[in-house]
């Protein structure tokens, strides 16, 4: 699972080599650790003229979290972040020289740095001025992040619907974009609704999932595991599920985290309804259900036999939707729901015609059941991990490996708690008006949006 | 037949002044041959993988239990602390006291007995009773001849001393002994015990063999329907019991050839296949009281209402190795105002496949119940369909200590799904028999 190559280039004598020949050198990625500060440095917030007043809105609450914000371009800095603030651009023009300035500060952009955009998406009844000024903040983002160095990254926080830009969701997904959370997101631009009063504030002090309890599908080994520490981590008790013959791996897990161990295969027909009571007689109540239970079985389609494909869909899209029937018809207020979904469910894969279908399908039942959760409060997202460097993808040959590696502009696999962070990110209360989103946790691959 | 009562009548035995204590779930790692997938685990390493299961599936990480009791028949003498020492190495606070105890092929149950006695009275809360037992990693002694001069040797002040107490060590002294199982009084294995039982009551290889055929059925049965989902956690890659043959037949059965009984008389009908095969393994069972479940939001399966242990002279008297249950039951059942048609459910450890058949025999039997047991007549009648429903060491194994602790949640899970099934109460009677002429039986009952 070491990735030597990225070890190699940052490091002594192969360092000075690799950099002599002019190497590809992928970045250490800077990785949360409890007392760290939020960035590496200062924090640059820039806005078009009109956008001004969001700008100052942003910078205020960026002090909020002790923060270093500055206003204004310098040379003697070593940014640890720049935000671009463009909500309220109206016509092409209006950019030009948010980013322009941005661009001149990028060479003094440190190492792990952010640039972060915020903008309104483009919606109905837009003057076609405007929609085209709004999307193309989305083009602008992706092409900038390909052109960061030294493990930085560029994503968006793109405000639908009115969504104020200090909103509490709006705030936490900057937040997220902004931390060592977000290492391996990279190129991503999510959009981000309206919160209501009630929604959890992201800079209180107390832990994002504190007193919530959730539920891991998968959980004995890999991204699973990984998802249970970090949602442990953040405050909730986690009920962890795999398979019965996993069950060696699972009570590891979960005695790790302080949960509970439910060895339960997910495509038994009564999954959700053990799923469900277990949580609730077992700890109280159940706020989030992690979806991230998976299997491959890789053949060509021509090649591919009965079993091979009704297994796949059977784990990774029938049982997620029967358990979310279940949870449904239970009415849980405030539920959310993050599943695993791929980038081979993005752009396809050769091979994977049974997991793209069961990934994309994955996508599809997101976005339905967000509208379907968003009444009581909840939220339904997913997350689509690139390459991933697990038990599973150490198993993929050595040529092929690498090459999948180093696509991506981070040139680099992530890790599962990478994923785990973008998953607890999505879990948090404080997230509720991000919902039917897809978020890529891929080091900004190069296929598929 | 009995008519059952709505709700279980309060038994003979039941004291007011001592407060119920619950089985709450329980966890083992699939049982292995010896020498198998377990070769090189060691009780400890066993026990403390039972544990860290029961922990995980009930949440008692850095949970400061009453007590941990358990036990291992075969056991090294650096395993003096043996269930404490897995304490320290699981999940559960270092504060959590344990001790062993061991009561042969019966200690699971007596540590069960032992926990659910203290949380009666008050003296704990919670408890974990279980056990573990590797033949594969059982202990091997060195000779009287050479331990002696050993010890001699080391309690010697000058090197002459030491060296003239080694010099008495014999070529013959350095031949390793390996553990036995055979009872130390009558140098017989405890096969050839039960062999001159069975022969006594005439049990036929066919019996035996259909007892073995039901074994590995309905433990298979158990396995596929998910039974085991939450009482057994995989081990080292073992995900089921691996001497379970799910294909077994009467034909196979009946092709094997006697092992025990061959120098008697009569014709000898003890196979490996209707006798346990020596098994690697540990069980645990997590008991508590009413309260004590209800404040960490557990489940409580069945209630463990009493045991009663007995020994029968099978030195110099003319009673079975294996029949103390025979005698056990019929006192724990007068006490507690029972009968078998009060019973939904026996689980009757499958030592052998006859021993089972003796047992019932015993009871069915009016000269034995009068002369032996002290009744007016046979004790009474088991209905078969109701003997260990979900298989038993035949199919599973017998890891000696781990057996009890396998049964009493096998059969505390049973009646908590009966009685869900029919809303009225259920319960179960568990027997063990022992080397040494003992053994162990309890009943639980349905909350």
């Amino acid at each position: 699972m070491t990735d030597r190559y990225t070890q190699a280039v940052n490091s002594g004598f192969t360092k000075t080599l690799a950099k002599k020949l002019g190497l590809p050198r992928p970045a250490i990625l800077r990785r949360y650790r409890a007392g760290d500060p939020l960035t590496v440095g200062p924090v640059l917030v820039l806005s078009d003229g009109a956008s001004k007043g969001d700008a100052d809105a942003l910078a205020q609450a960026l002090l909020g979290w002790d923060l270093d914000v500055r206003r204004q371009p310098t040379d003697d800095v070593r940014w640890g972040a720049v935000v671009l603030v463009l909500t309220e651009a109206a016509a092409p023009t209006d950019v030009a020289e948010t980013v322009l300035a941005a661009g001149s500060v990028l060479r003094r952009l440190a190492g792990n740095g952010r640039v972060v955009t915020v903008s309104r998406a483009p919606a109905d009844g837009d003057s076609p001025a405007l929609a085209a000024t709004r999307n193309g903040v989305d083009g602008f983002l992706r092409s900038v992040a390909k052109e960061l160095r030294a493990g930085a990254t560029g994503n968006g926080v793109v405000l639908t619907d009115g969504a104020g830009v200090d909103s509490t969701s709006a705030l936490a997904t900057l937040r997220f974009f902004l931390s060592a959370r977000s290492a391996y997101v990279d190129g991503q631009l999510l959009r981000v609704g309206p919160t209501d009063a009630t929604t959890g504030s992201e800079t209180t002090g107390r832990r994002p999932l504190e007193g919530e309890v959730a539920v891991v599908t998968g959980a004995a080994r890999g991204i699973g595991a990984s998802i249970a520490k970090v949602l442990a981590r953040d405050g909730a008790t986690v009920v962890c599920v795999d398979v019965p013959a996993a069950g060696e791996a699972l009570a590891a897990t979960a005695n790790a985290v302080g949960g509970t161990a439910l060895q339960l295969d997910v495509t038994t027909d009564d999954a959700g309804e053990r799923i469900l009571a277990h949580a609730r007689e077992r700890h109280g109540r159940l706020d989030v259900v992690v979806h991230n239970a998976g299997i491959t079985r890789d053949k060509l389609l021509a090649n591919m036999k009965s079993a091979q494909w009704d297994s796949v869909v059977a784990v990774n899209l029938a049982a997620q939707l029967r358990i979310n029937e279940t949870l449904l018809a239970a009415g849980i207020e405030g539920l959310r729901i993050v599943s695993l979904a791929s980038t081979s469910g993005i752009a396809g894969n050769k091979g994977q015609t049974n997991y793209g279908f069961s990934k994309a399908g994955v996508i599809g039942h997101t976005r339905a059941t967000a509208g379907l959760l968003a009444s009581s409060g909840g939220a339904a997202n997913a997350v689509a991990p690139g390459f991933i460097e697990t038990e599973m993808t150490s198993r993929i040959p050595f040529a092929t490996r690498e090459v999948a590696r180093r696509l991506p502009t981070l040139a680099q696999g992530g890790r599962p708690v990478d994923v785990a962070e973008a998953i607890a990110f999505l879990a948090s209360p404080a997230a509720a008006g991000v919902n039917g989103q897809v978020l890529r946790v891929c080091g900004q691959h190069l296929v598929g949006q | 037949m009995a008519t059952r009562q709505q709700t279980p009548a309060p038994a003979a035995g039941a004291r007011p002044d001592v407060r119920d204590a619950v089985v709450v779930g329980g966890n083992r790692i699939p049982f292995s041959r010896a020498g198998k997938k377990y070769a090189d685990a060691s009780n400890q390493e066993m026990f403390t993988a039972a544990l860290e299961g029961l922990v995980a599936r009930f949440g008692l990480q850095g949970e400061r239990l009453g007590e941990v009791v358990g036990g291992a028949v075969l056991k090294h003498s650096r395993d003096f602390n043996l269930v404490r020492e897995s304490v320290l190495g699981s999940s559960l606070s270092p504060t959590t006291p344990a001790f062993d105890l061991q009561q042969a092929c019966a200690t699971g149950l007596e540590a069960t007995i032992n926990v659910a006695n203290k949380i009666r009275l008050g003296q704990i809360d919670s408890g974990v009773a279980g056990g573990t037992d590797t033949v594969s990693d059982a202990p091997i002694a060195v000779s009287e001849g050479l331990r002696r001069a050993l010890l001699e040797a080391q309690h010697a002040k000058t090197w002459q001393a030491r060296a003239k107490a080694l010099a008495t060590i014999r070529p013959g002294d350095l031949k390793p002994m390996a553990p036995a199982t055979d009872e130390p009084r009558t140098g017989l294995s405890m096969g050839e015990h039960q062999a001159i039982t069975t022969a006594r009551w005439e049990i036929s290889r066919e019996a035996q063999d259909e007892i073995a055929l039901a074994s590995h059925q309905h433990l298979a049965a158990a396995w596929e329907s998910g039974f085991f989902d939450d009482l057994v956690t995989p081990f080292r890659g073992l995900t089921r019991d691996d001497n379970l043959r799910a294909d077994t037949s009467i034909e196979k059965l009946a092709s094997l050839k006697p092992v025990f009984g061959r120098s008697l008389e009569t014709p000898a009908t003890m196979t490996a296949g209707n006798s346990t095969p020596l098994t690697d393994g540990a069980s645990t069972v997590l008991l508590g009281s009413r309260e004590w479940a209800e404040s960490h939001d557990l489940p409580v399966l069945a209630r463990f209402v009493d045991a009663e242990t007995a020994a029968v002279d099978f030195v110099h008297g003319h009673e079975g190795l294996l029949m103390a249950p025979a005698h056990a039951v019929p006192r724990l059942l007068a006490r507690n105002g029972l009968s078998f048609d009060d019973f939904d459910f026996f689980e009757i450890h499958e030592a052998f496949a006859s021993t089972v058949l003796t047992t019932l025999a015993a009871w069915e039997d009016a000269d034995y119940g009068k002369n032996e047991l002290g009744l007016a007549g046979a004790f009474g009648t088991v209905d078969r369909s109701k003997v260990n429903v979900n298989g038993s060491s035949l199919a599973a194994g017998h890891p000696f200590a781990a057996t009890g602790g396998r049964i009493v949640a096998t059969a505390a899970k049973l009646v908590a799904q009966r009685a869900a099934e029919t809303g009225e109460p259920a319960r179960a009677l568990i027997s063990v028999c022992a080397a040494g002429g003992l053994g162990a039986t309890a009943i639980v009952e349905s909350v």
